[in-house]
Protein backbone atom coordinates (compact mmCIF):
# COMPACT_ATOMS: atom_id res chain seq x y z
CA UNK A 1 0.00 0.00 0.00
CA UNK A 2 2.88 2.18 0.75
CA UNK A 3 4.38 1.69 -2.50
CA UNK A 4 1.81 2.12 -4.71
CA UNK A 5 1.53 5.87 -2.86
CA UNK A 6 5.28 6.32 -3.17
CA UNK A 7 4.12 5.74 -7.12
CA UNK A 8 1.44 7.35 -7.27
CA UNK A 9 3.90 10.68 -5.81
CA UNK A 10 5.90 9.92 -8.10
CA UNK A 11 3.86 9.65 -11.55
CA UNK A 12 2.15 12.54 -10.28
CA UNK A 13 5.00 14.81 -9.37
CA UNK A 14 6.23 13.85 -13.00
CA UNK A 15 3.31 15.38 -14.40
CA UNK A 16 3.01 17.99 -13.07
CA UNK A 17 6.78 18.58 -13.60
CA UNK A 18 6.32 18.01 -17.43
CA UNK A 19 3.14 20.55 -17.26
CA UNK A 20 5.33 23.23 -15.77
CA UNK A 21 8.13 22.64 -18.01
CA UNK A 22 5.72 23.39 -20.67
CA UNK A 23 4.56 26.06 -19.47
CA UNK A 24 7.64 27.83 -19.23
CA UNK A 25 8.86 26.79 -22.70
CA UNK A 26 5.45 27.01 -24.91
CA UNK A 27 3.25 30.32 -23.79
CA UNK A 28 1.10 28.28 -26.42
CA UNK A 29 -2.27 28.00 -24.15
CA UNK A 30 -3.79 26.20 -27.09
CA UNK A 31 -0.92 22.97 -26.66
CA UNK A 32 -1.50 23.04 -22.85
CA UNK A 33 -5.16 22.68 -23.11
CA UNK A 34 -4.85 19.78 -25.81
CA UNK A 35 -2.83 17.91 -23.58
CA UNK A 36 -5.35 18.54 -20.41
CA UNK A 37 -7.99 17.33 -23.07
CA UNK A 38 -6.27 14.31 -25.11
CA UNK A 39 -5.05 12.55 -22.29
CA UNK A 40 -8.01 11.75 -20.06
CA UNK A 41 -10.15 11.01 -23.59
CA UNK A 42 -7.67 8.74 -24.79
CA UNK A 43 -7.79 6.98 -21.13
CA UNK A 44 -11.99 6.59 -21.52
CA UNK A 45 -11.22 5.66 -24.72
CA UNK A 46 -9.11 2.71 -23.70
CA UNK A 47 -11.96 2.02 -20.68
CA UNK A 48 -15.05 1.59 -23.36
CA UNK A 49 -12.52 -0.06 -26.16
CA UNK A 50 -12.12 -3.04 -23.21
CA UNK A 51 -16.70 -2.64 -22.93
CA UNK A 52 -16.66 -2.56 -26.78
CA UNK A 53 -14.29 -5.63 -26.33
CA UNK A 54 -16.45 -7.29 -24.25
CA UNK A 55 -19.74 -6.64 -25.64
CA UNK A 56 -18.42 -7.08 -29.28
CA UNK A 57 -17.24 -10.80 -28.31
CA UNK A 58 -19.84 -11.62 -26.28
CA UNK A 59 -22.22 -10.37 -29.29
CA UNK A 60 -19.78 -12.70 -31.71
CA UNK A 61 -20.27 -15.55 -29.39
CA UNK A 62 -24.05 -15.71 -29.24
CA UNK A 63 -23.30 -13.92 -25.31
CA UNK A 64 -24.82 -11.01 -24.16
CA UNK A 65 -21.44 -10.03 -22.42
CA UNK A 66 -21.53 -7.33 -19.57
CA UNK A 67 -24.83 -5.88 -18.59
CA UNK A 68 -25.51 -5.91 -14.90
CA UNK A 69 -23.65 -2.48 -14.13
CA UNK A 70 -25.25 0.49 -15.32
CA UNK A 71 -27.62 0.55 -18.61
CA UNK A 72 -26.88 -2.32 -20.68
CA UNK A 73 -23.63 -2.87 -18.10
CA UNK A 74 -22.53 0.60 -19.57
CA UNK A 75 -20.65 1.34 -16.34
CA UNK A 76 -18.94 -1.88 -16.04
CA UNK A 77 -15.02 -0.54 -16.93
CA UNK A 78 -15.56 2.04 -14.18
CA UNK A 79 -16.33 -0.28 -12.24
CA UNK A 80 -13.33 -2.57 -13.23
CA UNK A 81 -10.98 0.27 -13.02
CA UNK A 82 -12.29 0.96 -9.18
CA UNK A 83 -11.55 -2.68 -8.28
CA UNK A 84 -8.36 -2.66 -9.68
CA UNK A 85 -7.42 0.29 -7.85
CA UNK A 86 -8.21 -1.13 -4.76
CA UNK A 87 -6.63 -4.40 -4.91
CA UNK A 88 -2.82 -5.04 -3.18
CA UNK A 89 0.01 -4.93 -5.06
CA UNK A 90 1.84 -8.18 -4.40
CA UNK A 91 5.47 -7.72 -5.14
CA UNK A 92 7.32 -11.24 -5.27
CA UNK A 93 10.03 -11.69 -2.78
CA UNK A 94 12.35 -12.63 -5.36
CA UNK A 95 11.89 -10.27 -7.99
CA UNK A 96 13.87 -7.51 -8.13
CA UNK A 97 11.85 -4.75 -6.99
CA UNK A 98 12.81 -1.55 -8.82
CA UNK A 99 12.36 -3.30 -12.33
CA UNK A 100 9.31 -4.88 -11.02
CA UNK A 101 7.68 -1.58 -10.57
CA UNK A 102 9.11 0.53 -13.27
CA UNK A 103 8.23 -2.48 -16.04
CA UNK A 104 4.84 -1.24 -16.79
CA UNK A 105 5.62 2.53 -16.72
CA UNK A 106 8.13 1.31 -19.55
CA UNK A 107 5.07 -0.32 -20.95
CA UNK A 108 2.66 2.63 -20.74
CA UNK A 109 5.16 5.96 -21.44
CA UNK A 110 5.92 4.99 -25.01
CA UNK A 111 2.28 4.12 -26.06
CA UNK A 112 1.42 7.78 -24.33
CA UNK A 113 4.33 9.33 -26.24
CA UNK A 114 3.57 8.26 -29.26
CA UNK A 115 0.47 10.19 -29.83
CA UNK A 116 2.69 13.52 -30.06
CA UNK A 117 2.90 13.61 -33.51
CA UNK A 118 -0.34 12.05 -34.36
CA UNK A 119 -2.96 14.37 -36.63
CA UNK A 120 -6.41 14.18 -35.38
CA UNK A 121 -7.13 16.49 -37.93
CA UNK A 122 -5.65 19.21 -40.35
CA UNK A 123 -3.30 21.06 -38.13
CA UNK A 124 -4.59 18.76 -34.98
CA UNK A 125 -1.25 17.83 -34.19
CA UNK A 126 0.73 18.54 -31.08
CA UNK A 127 4.26 17.93 -32.71
CA UNK A 128 4.02 18.33 -36.35
CA UNK A 129 7.83 17.05 -36.92
CA UNK A 130 9.58 16.04 -39.78
CA UNK A 131 10.70 12.51 -39.09
CA UNK A 132 7.36 12.19 -37.50
CA UNK A 133 7.19 8.21 -39.29
CA UNK A 134 10.68 7.23 -37.56
CA UNK A 135 9.73 8.72 -34.08
CA UNK A 136 6.47 6.36 -34.38
CA UNK A 137 8.56 3.60 -35.35
CA UNK A 138 10.73 3.99 -32.47
CA UNK A 139 8.38 4.93 -29.98
CA UNK A 140 6.42 1.77 -30.72
CA UNK A 141 9.30 -0.11 -30.40
CA UNK A 142 10.52 0.50 -27.50
CA UNK A 143 7.26 -0.74 -25.85
CA UNK A 144 9.33 -3.88 -26.09
CA UNK A 145 10.85 -3.39 -22.94
CA UNK A 146 8.25 -3.46 -20.85
CA UNK A 147 7.52 -6.92 -21.63
CA UNK A 148 11.28 -7.87 -21.02
CA UNK A 149 11.56 -6.02 -17.89
CA UNK A 150 8.50 -7.04 -16.37
CA UNK A 151 9.22 -10.71 -17.53
CA UNK A 152 12.98 -10.97 -16.23
CA UNK A 153 12.23 -8.98 -12.89
CA UNK A 154 9.53 -11.53 -11.75
CA UNK A 155 11.58 -14.41 -11.39
CA UNK A 156 9.13 -16.41 -12.85
CA UNK A 157 10.13 -19.32 -15.29
CA UNK A 158 6.17 -18.08 -17.36
CA UNK A 159 7.04 -14.63 -16.67
CA UNK A 160 10.60 -15.25 -18.39
CA UNK A 161 9.45 -17.28 -21.44
CA UNK A 162 6.61 -14.94 -22.58
CA UNK A 163 9.55 -12.15 -22.39
CA UNK A 164 11.60 -14.02 -24.70
CA UNK A 165 8.85 -15.04 -27.20
CA UNK A 166 7.97 -11.43 -26.80
CA UNK A 167 11.00 -9.85 -28.01
CA UNK A 168 11.93 -12.34 -30.63
CA UNK A 169 8.66 -11.40 -32.16
CA UNK A 170 8.88 -7.76 -31.40
CA UNK A 171 12.30 -8.11 -33.78
CA UNK A 172 10.42 -10.15 -36.04
CA UNK A 173 7.71 -8.15 -37.00
CA UNK A 174 9.11 -5.00 -36.38
CA UNK A 175 11.28 -5.46 -39.50
CA UNK A 176 8.21 -6.24 -41.57
CA UNK A 177 6.57 -2.97 -40.57
CA UNK A 178 9.61 -0.71 -41.20
CA UNK A 179 9.46 -2.12 -44.93
CA UNK A 180 6.03 -1.34 -45.42
CA UNK A 181 6.50 2.17 -43.85
CA UNK A 182 9.43 2.60 -46.30
CA UNK A 183 6.77 2.26 -49.20
CA UNK A 184 4.45 4.57 -47.68
CA UNK A 185 7.62 7.31 -47.53
CA UNK A 186 7.81 6.88 -51.12
CA UNK A 187 4.44 6.95 -52.09
CA UNK A 188 4.06 10.27 -50.11
CA UNK A 189 7.47 11.41 -50.33
CA UNK A 190 7.42 12.42 -46.61
CA UNK A 191 8.11 11.83 -42.92
CA UNK A 192 5.86 14.37 -41.84
CA UNK A 193 2.32 12.40 -41.09
CA UNK A 194 0.15 15.73 -41.77
CA UNK A 195 1.85 15.32 -45.09
CA UNK A 196 1.32 11.79 -45.96
CA UNK A 197 -2.63 12.30 -45.21
CA UNK A 198 -2.49 15.23 -47.45
CA UNK A 199 -0.63 13.26 -50.47
CA UNK A 200 -3.65 11.15 -50.12
CA UNK A 201 -6.07 13.76 -51.00
CA UNK A 202 -7.04 13.15 -54.79
CA UNK A 203 -10.24 13.42 -57.36
CA UNK A 204 -11.36 9.57 -56.48
CA UNK A 205 -11.87 10.55 -52.63
CA UNK A 206 -11.86 6.65 -51.16
CA UNK A 207 -9.50 5.14 -53.94
CA UNK A 208 -6.88 8.32 -54.06
CA UNK A 209 -6.33 6.62 -50.20
CA UNK A 210 -2.94 4.90 -50.01
CA UNK A 211 -4.30 1.16 -49.65
CA UNK A 212 -4.91 0.50 -53.00
CA UNK A 213 -1.50 0.72 -54.82
CA UNK A 214 0.02 -0.44 -51.52
CA UNK A 215 -2.15 -2.90 -51.15
CA UNK A 216 0.00 -5.97 -49.64
CA UNK A 217 1.87 -3.39 -47.41
CA UNK A 218 -1.13 -1.98 -46.10
CA UNK A 219 -2.41 -5.66 -45.07
CA UNK A 220 1.13 -6.76 -43.75
CA UNK A 221 1.21 -3.39 -41.97
CA UNK A 222 -1.87 -3.79 -39.93
CA UNK A 223 -0.82 -7.68 -39.19
CA UNK A 224 2.75 -6.84 -37.99
CA UNK A 225 0.91 -4.21 -35.81
CA UNK A 226 -1.52 -6.81 -34.26
CA UNK A 227 1.46 -8.76 -33.71
CA UNK A 228 3.36 -5.80 -32.02
CA UNK A 229 0.59 -5.28 -29.79
CA UNK A 230 0.73 -8.89 -28.60
CA UNK A 231 -3.12 -9.37 -29.53
CA UNK A 232 -4.62 -12.33 -30.45
CA UNK A 233 -3.59 -14.76 -32.51
CA UNK A 234 -0.25 -13.37 -31.96
CA UNK A 235 -0.62 -13.00 -28.17
CA UNK A 236 2.01 -15.93 -27.35
CA UNK A 237 3.83 -13.76 -24.84
CA UNK A 238 0.78 -13.78 -22.90
CA UNK A 239 -0.37 -17.71 -23.90
CA UNK A 240 -2.80 -17.84 -20.92
CA UNK A 241 -3.62 -21.83 -21.79
CA UNK A 242 0.33 -22.38 -22.77
CA UNK A 243 1.89 -20.09 -19.96
CA UNK A 244 -1.00 -18.98 -18.00
CA UNK A 245 -0.41 -15.58 -18.22
CA UNK A 246 3.03 -15.10 -19.34
CA UNK A 247 5.16 -11.78 -18.95
CA UNK A 248 2.09 -10.54 -16.24
CA UNK A 249 1.44 -13.74 -14.20
CA UNK A 250 3.20 -11.79 -11.26
CA UNK A 251 1.51 -8.84 -11.52
CA UNK A 252 -1.66 -7.63 -9.29
CA UNK A 253 -3.72 -4.49 -8.74
CA UNK A 254 -3.22 -1.15 -10.50
CA UNK A 255 0.66 -2.52 -11.96
CA UNK A 256 -1.63 -5.37 -13.71
CA UNK A 257 -3.74 -2.33 -14.55
CA UNK A 258 -1.14 -0.48 -15.94
CA UNK A 259 -0.20 -3.32 -18.45
CA UNK A 260 -3.56 -3.38 -19.75
CA UNK A 261 -3.85 0.21 -20.07
CA UNK A 262 -0.77 0.02 -22.20
CA UNK A 263 -1.60 -2.63 -24.55
CA UNK A 264 -4.79 -1.40 -24.98
CA UNK A 265 -3.29 2.22 -25.92
CA UNK A 266 -1.34 0.40 -27.93
CA UNK A 267 -4.12 -1.08 -29.97
CA UNK A 268 -5.61 2.23 -30.50
CA UNK A 269 -2.40 3.38 -31.83
CA UNK A 270 -2.14 1.19 -34.29
CA UNK A 271 -5.60 1.70 -35.71
CA UNK A 272 -4.93 5.57 -35.84
CA UNK A 273 -2.07 4.68 -37.51
CA UNK A 274 -3.06 2.56 -40.38
CA UNK A 275 -6.03 5.31 -41.04
CA UNK A 276 -3.46 7.75 -41.20
CA UNK A 277 -1.06 5.89 -43.57
CA UNK A 278 -3.50 4.13 -45.71
CA UNK A 279 -6.54 5.13 -45.12
CA UNK A 280 -6.59 8.84 -45.77
CA UNK A 281 -7.06 10.41 -42.10
CA UNK A 282 -8.89 12.75 -41.58
CA UNK A 283 -9.75 12.68 -45.66
CA UNK A 284 -13.53 12.63 -46.37
CA UNK A 285 -14.29 9.14 -48.58
CA UNK A 286 -16.88 11.06 -50.80
CA UNK A 287 -14.18 13.25 -52.46
CA UNK A 288 -15.23 13.43 -56.26
CA UNK A 289 -18.61 11.86 -55.97
CA UNK A 290 -21.74 13.20 -56.68
CA UNK A 291 -22.61 13.03 -53.19
CA UNK A 292 -19.49 15.08 -51.84
CA UNK A 293 -21.49 17.86 -50.68
CA UNK A 294 -23.75 15.84 -47.82
CA UNK A 295 -20.97 15.37 -46.22
CA UNK A 296 -18.71 18.37 -46.54
CA UNK A 297 -19.97 19.42 -43.54
CA UNK A 298 -18.39 16.49 -40.93
CA UNK A 299 -15.73 17.48 -39.35
CA UNK A 300 -11.80 15.65 -40.10
CA UNK A 301 -11.46 14.41 -37.11
CA UNK A 302 -14.92 12.75 -37.64
CA UNK A 303 -13.46 10.40 -40.20
CA UNK A 304 -10.22 9.90 -38.23
CA UNK A 305 -11.92 8.62 -35.49
CA UNK A 306 -14.28 6.59 -37.84
CA UNK A 307 -11.58 4.95 -39.38
CA UNK A 308 -9.60 4.37 -36.28
CA UNK A 309 -12.40 2.53 -34.43
CA UNK A 310 -12.98 0.14 -37.51
CA UNK A 311 -9.63 -0.99 -37.44
CA UNK A 312 -10.15 -1.40 -34.15
CA UNK A 313 -13.16 -3.74 -34.64
CA UNK A 314 -11.24 -5.45 -36.70
CA UNK A 315 -8.66 -6.44 -34.07
CA UNK A 316 -11.83 -7.27 -31.84
CA UNK A 317 -12.83 -9.20 -34.42
CA UNK A 318 -9.53 -10.87 -35.26
CA UNK A 319 -9.40 -12.30 -31.33
CA UNK A 320 -13.25 -14.01 -31.54
CA UNK A 321 -12.46 -15.60 -35.01
CA UNK A 322 -8.75 -16.69 -34.83
CA UNK A 323 -6.66 -19.06 -32.92
CA UNK A 324 -3.95 -18.43 -31.83
CA UNK A 325 -0.48 -19.19 -33.92
CA UNK A 326 2.47 -21.32 -32.68
CA UNK A 327 5.25 -20.04 -31.86
CA UNK A 328 7.06 -21.75 -34.87
CA UNK A 329 4.38 -20.08 -37.06
CA UNK A 330 4.97 -16.89 -36.01
CA UNK A 331 8.33 -16.94 -37.00
CA UNK A 332 7.65 -18.38 -39.93
CA UNK A 333 5.36 -16.11 -40.94
CA UNK A 334 7.03 -12.84 -40.42
CA UNK A 335 10.58 -13.77 -41.60
CA UNK A 336 10.23 -15.61 -44.53
CA UNK A 337 6.71 -14.29 -45.38
CA UNK A 338 6.23 -10.94 -44.65
CA UNK A 339 9.60 -9.64 -45.23
CA UNK A 340 10.27 -10.99 -48.86
CA UNK A 341 6.48 -9.61 -49.69
CA UNK A 342 7.11 -6.05 -48.47
CA UNK A 343 10.92 -6.07 -50.20
CA UNK A 344 9.04 -7.18 -53.67
CA UNK A 345 6.26 -4.76 -52.84
CA UNK A 346 8.73 -1.98 -52.66
CA UNK A 347 10.04 -2.62 -56.09
CA UNK A 348 6.50 -2.86 -57.38
CA UNK A 349 6.16 0.82 -55.81
CA UNK A 350 9.33 2.21 -57.36
CA UNK A 351 8.12 1.21 -60.88
CA UNK A 352 4.88 2.76 -60.47
CA UNK A 353 6.15 6.24 -59.01
CA UNK A 354 8.83 6.01 -62.20
CA UNK A 355 5.66 5.34 -64.57
CA UNK A 356 3.61 8.22 -63.00
CA UNK A 357 1.17 5.63 -62.21
CA UNK A 358 -2.48 7.67 -61.72
CA UNK A 359 -4.10 8.96 -59.90
CA UNK A 360 -1.92 7.93 -56.68
CA UNK A 361 1.44 9.19 -58.44
CA UNK A 362 0.89 11.69 -61.04
CA UNK A 363 2.90 14.67 -60.65
CA UNK A 364 -0.12 16.66 -60.46
CA UNK A 365 -2.54 14.70 -58.21
CA UNK A 366 -0.21 12.89 -55.61
CA UNK A 367 3.89 14.14 -54.76
CA UNK B 1 16.26 26.13 -19.74
CA UNK B 2 18.00 24.08 -22.33
CA UNK B 3 21.14 23.98 -20.67
CA UNK B 4 19.31 22.51 -17.43
CA UNK B 5 18.03 19.91 -19.64
CA UNK B 6 21.51 19.22 -21.30
CA UNK B 7 23.12 19.10 -17.49
CA UNK B 8 20.13 16.83 -16.05
CA UNK B 9 20.60 14.54 -19.65
CA UNK B 10 24.58 15.10 -19.13
CA UNK B 11 24.32 13.50 -15.66
CA UNK B 12 22.17 10.89 -16.39
CA UNK B 13 24.01 9.64 -19.37
CA UNK B 14 27.87 9.73 -17.41
CA UNK B 15 25.73 8.17 -14.05
CA UNK B 16 24.16 5.01 -16.56
CA UNK B 17 27.79 4.92 -18.56
CA UNK B 18 29.65 4.05 -15.54
CA UNK B 19 27.00 1.73 -13.73
CA UNK B 20 27.06 -0.01 -17.15
CA UNK B 21 30.74 -1.19 -16.31
CA UNK B 22 30.70 -1.08 -12.43
CA UNK B 23 27.20 -3.14 -11.85
CA UNK B 24 27.26 -7.09 -11.21
CA UNK B 25 24.19 -8.26 -13.29
CA UNK B 26 24.74 -8.46 -16.76
CA UNK B 27 20.92 -7.78 -17.12
CA UNK B 28 21.35 -4.89 -15.13
CA UNK B 29 24.29 -3.50 -17.31
CA UNK B 30 22.69 -3.89 -20.21
CA UNK B 31 19.55 -2.08 -19.33
CA UNK B 32 21.78 0.64 -18.48
CA UNK B 33 23.38 0.84 -21.78
CA UNK B 34 19.80 1.44 -22.76
CA UNK B 35 19.30 4.41 -20.45
CA UNK B 36 22.93 6.01 -21.75
CA UNK B 37 21.59 5.34 -25.29
CA UNK B 38 18.57 7.25 -24.52
CA UNK B 39 19.94 10.13 -22.99
CA UNK B 40 22.31 10.27 -25.49
CA UNK B 41 19.71 10.96 -28.17
CA UNK B 42 18.39 13.25 -25.95
CA UNK B 43 21.34 15.18 -25.86
CA UNK B 44 21.27 14.89 -29.61
CA UNK B 45 17.63 16.31 -30.03
CA UNK B 46 18.91 19.61 -27.82
CA UNK B 47 21.75 19.87 -30.79
CA UNK B 48 18.69 19.75 -33.40
CA UNK B 49 19.92 16.47 -34.77
CA UNK B 50 16.26 15.06 -34.86
CA UNK B 51 16.69 12.23 -37.31
CA UNK B 52 20.32 11.11 -35.63
CA UNK B 53 18.34 11.28 -32.09
CA UNK B 54 15.06 8.98 -33.22
CA UNK B 55 17.75 6.76 -35.41
CA UNK B 56 19.71 5.94 -32.16
CA UNK B 57 16.41 5.11 -30.47
CA UNK B 58 15.03 2.98 -33.26
CA UNK B 59 18.29 0.97 -33.99
CA UNK B 60 19.98 0.68 -30.68
CA UNK B 61 17.24 0.74 -28.25
CA UNK B 62 14.13 -0.50 -30.08
CA UNK B 63 16.46 -3.16 -32.01
CA UNK B 64 20.09 -4.11 -31.12
CA UNK B 65 19.41 -3.86 -27.52
CA UNK B 66 16.45 -5.94 -27.66
CA UNK B 67 18.46 -8.64 -28.99
CA UNK B 68 21.03 -8.47 -26.82
CA UNK B 69 19.51 -8.18 -23.90
CA UNK B 70 17.79 -11.73 -25.26
CA UNK B 71 20.80 -13.00 -25.18
CA UNK B 72 22.09 -12.20 -21.69
CA UNK B 73 18.93 -12.97 -20.21
CA UNK B 74 19.23 -16.43 -21.05
CA UNK B 75 22.81 -16.64 -20.11
CA UNK B 76 23.77 -17.55 -16.53
CA UNK B 77 26.86 -16.20 -15.97
CA UNK B 78 28.98 -16.61 -12.71
CA UNK B 79 30.75 -13.56 -11.51
CA UNK B 80 32.92 -15.55 -9.56
CA UNK B 81 34.81 -17.21 -12.09
CA UNK B 82 34.43 -14.20 -14.52
CA UNK B 83 36.67 -12.26 -12.15
CA UNK B 84 39.10 -15.32 -12.04
CA UNK B 85 40.55 -13.98 -14.75
CA UNK B 86 41.11 -10.61 -13.74
CA UNK B 87 44.64 -10.23 -12.94
CA UNK B 88 45.67 -12.33 -15.62
CA UNK B 89 44.13 -10.37 -18.51
CA UNK B 90 44.53 -6.57 -16.85
CA UNK B 91 48.10 -5.81 -18.26
CA UNK B 92 46.44 -6.61 -21.89
CA UNK B 93 43.04 -4.72 -20.96
CA UNK B 94 45.47 -1.85 -19.21
CA UNK B 95 47.42 -1.05 -22.28
CA UNK B 96 43.92 -1.28 -24.81
CA UNK B 97 42.60 1.04 -22.87
CA UNK B 98 45.68 3.45 -22.55
CA UNK B 99 45.73 3.38 -26.04
CA UNK B 100 42.27 4.24 -26.54
CA UNK B 101 42.70 6.91 -24.32
CA UNK B 102 45.69 8.84 -26.42
CA UNK B 103 43.49 8.31 -29.09
CA UNK B 104 40.72 10.43 -28.16
CA UNK B 105 43.03 12.77 -26.31
CA UNK B 106 44.68 13.38 -29.56
CA UNK B 107 41.13 13.94 -31.69
CA UNK B 108 40.09 15.83 -28.96
CA UNK B 109 42.92 18.23 -28.85
CA UNK B 110 43.11 18.69 -32.43
CA UNK B 111 42.07 21.74 -34.45
CA UNK B 112 38.69 20.47 -35.77
CA UNK B 113 37.60 20.23 -32.20
CA UNK B 114 39.10 22.83 -30.41
CA UNK B 115 36.64 25.80 -32.47
CA UNK B 116 34.91 27.74 -30.30
CA UNK B 117 30.83 26.92 -29.14
CA UNK B 118 29.70 30.05 -30.35
CA UNK B 119 31.42 29.73 -34.19
CA UNK B 120 29.39 27.02 -34.72
CA UNK B 121 26.08 28.16 -35.97
CA UNK B 122 22.81 25.64 -35.18
CA UNK B 123 20.73 27.01 -38.05
CA UNK B 124 23.12 26.38 -41.27
CA UNK B 125 20.80 24.01 -43.05
CA UNK B 126 17.88 25.60 -45.09
CA UNK B 127 16.14 22.15 -45.62
CA UNK B 128 15.39 19.71 -42.55
CA UNK B 129 18.21 17.57 -41.49
CA UNK B 130 16.79 14.11 -42.70
CA UNK B 131 16.64 15.90 -46.27
CA UNK B 132 20.58 16.94 -45.35
CA UNK B 133 21.31 13.10 -44.28
CA UNK B 134 19.71 11.93 -47.04
CA UNK B 135 21.52 14.03 -50.10
CA UNK B 136 25.04 13.32 -48.41
CA UNK B 137 24.35 9.82 -48.32
CA UNK B 138 22.56 9.29 -51.38
CA UNK B 139 24.07 11.67 -53.33
CA UNK B 140 27.79 12.89 -52.49
CA UNK B 141 28.87 9.76 -51.18
CA UNK B 142 26.45 7.01 -52.46
CA UNK B 143 30.18 4.55 -53.72
CA UNK B 144 30.90 4.75 -49.99
CA UNK B 145 27.73 3.90 -49.04
CA UNK B 146 27.21 1.34 -51.05
CA UNK B 147 30.58 -0.68 -50.38
CA UNK B 148 29.87 -0.10 -46.91
CA UNK B 149 26.34 -2.02 -47.58
CA UNK B 150 27.78 -4.42 -49.65
CA UNK B 151 30.41 -5.46 -46.26
CA UNK B 152 28.09 -5.94 -44.23
CA UNK B 153 25.97 -8.28 -46.33
CA UNK B 154 29.06 -10.47 -46.83
CA UNK B 155 29.96 -10.26 -42.63
CA UNK B 156 26.19 -11.18 -42.53
CA UNK B 157 26.58 -14.28 -45.28
CA UNK B 158 29.87 -15.52 -43.55
CA UNK B 159 28.48 -15.30 -39.86
CA UNK B 160 25.44 -17.48 -40.93
CA UNK B 161 27.31 -19.67 -43.06
CA UNK B 162 29.77 -19.67 -40.23
CA UNK B 163 27.23 -21.52 -37.87
CA UNK B 164 24.58 -23.17 -40.07
CA UNK B 165 25.25 -26.94 -39.12
CA UNK B 166 22.17 -29.44 -40.97
CA UNK B 167 21.66 -31.75 -38.48
CA UNK B 168 20.33 -35.44 -39.08
CA UNK B 169 17.91 -35.83 -36.45
CA UNK B 170 16.50 -32.51 -36.28
CA UNK B 171 12.76 -32.72 -37.14
CA UNK B 172 10.92 -30.15 -39.06
CA UNK B 173 7.64 -28.95 -40.56
CA UNK B 174 6.95 -28.66 -44.20
CA UNK B 175 4.17 -25.88 -44.60
CA UNK B 176 3.94 -26.05 -48.42
CA UNK B 177 3.22 -29.59 -48.12
CA UNK B 178 1.23 -29.25 -45.08
CA UNK B 179 -0.96 -26.87 -47.31
CA UNK B 180 -1.22 -29.43 -50.13
CA UNK B 181 -2.87 -31.77 -47.98
CA UNK B 182 -6.09 -33.05 -49.27
CA UNK B 183 -9.11 -34.74 -47.67
CA UNK B 184 -8.57 -37.94 -49.71
CA UNK B 185 -5.40 -38.31 -48.54
CA UNK B 186 -5.98 -38.11 -44.80
CA UNK B 187 -9.50 -39.62 -44.15
CA UNK B 188 -11.41 -42.68 -44.88
CA UNK B 189 -14.71 -43.43 -44.78
CA UNK B 190 -15.78 -47.11 -43.64
CA UNK B 191 -19.46 -48.41 -43.45
CA UNK B 192 -20.30 -50.05 -40.31
CA UNK B 193 -23.72 -50.96 -38.66
CA UNK B 194 -24.62 -49.05 -35.79
CA UNK B 195 -24.43 -51.28 -33.06
CA UNK B 196 -20.33 -52.15 -33.80
CA UNK B 197 -20.18 -55.45 -34.78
Amino acid sequence: MLLSFASLAVGLFLLLAALLITLIQLPDKILILGLIVTVPVLLLMVAYLTYAERKIIGYIQIRIGPNRVGPRGGLQPIADAIKLMFKEIILPRTSNRFLFISAPILAMAPALAAWAVVPFAKDWVFSDINAGLLYILAMTSIGVYGVIIAGWASNSKYAFLGALRSAAQIVAYEIAMGFALVGVLMASGSLNLSAIVEAQAGKFGFFSWFWLPLFPLFVIYFISGVAETNRAPFDVAEGESEIVAGFHVEYSGMLFAVFFLAEYLNMILISALTAIMFMGGWLSPFVGTPIEVWFSWVPGVVWFFGKTAFFLFLLLWFRATFPRYRYDQIMRLGWKVFIPITIVWLLVVGVFILAELPPWFSIEGGI
Amino acid sequence: MITLVFYCLSAILVFAAARVITVRNPVQAALFLVLAFFTSAGIWLLLEAEFLAIALVLVYVGAVMVLFLFVVMMLDINTDSVREGFARYFPVGGLVGVLILMEMILVLSSTFFNKKAENISLDVPLVDNTTALGRVLYVDYLYAFEIAAVILLVAMVAAITLTLRNRKESKRQYPEQQVKVTRAERIKLVDMTSDGN
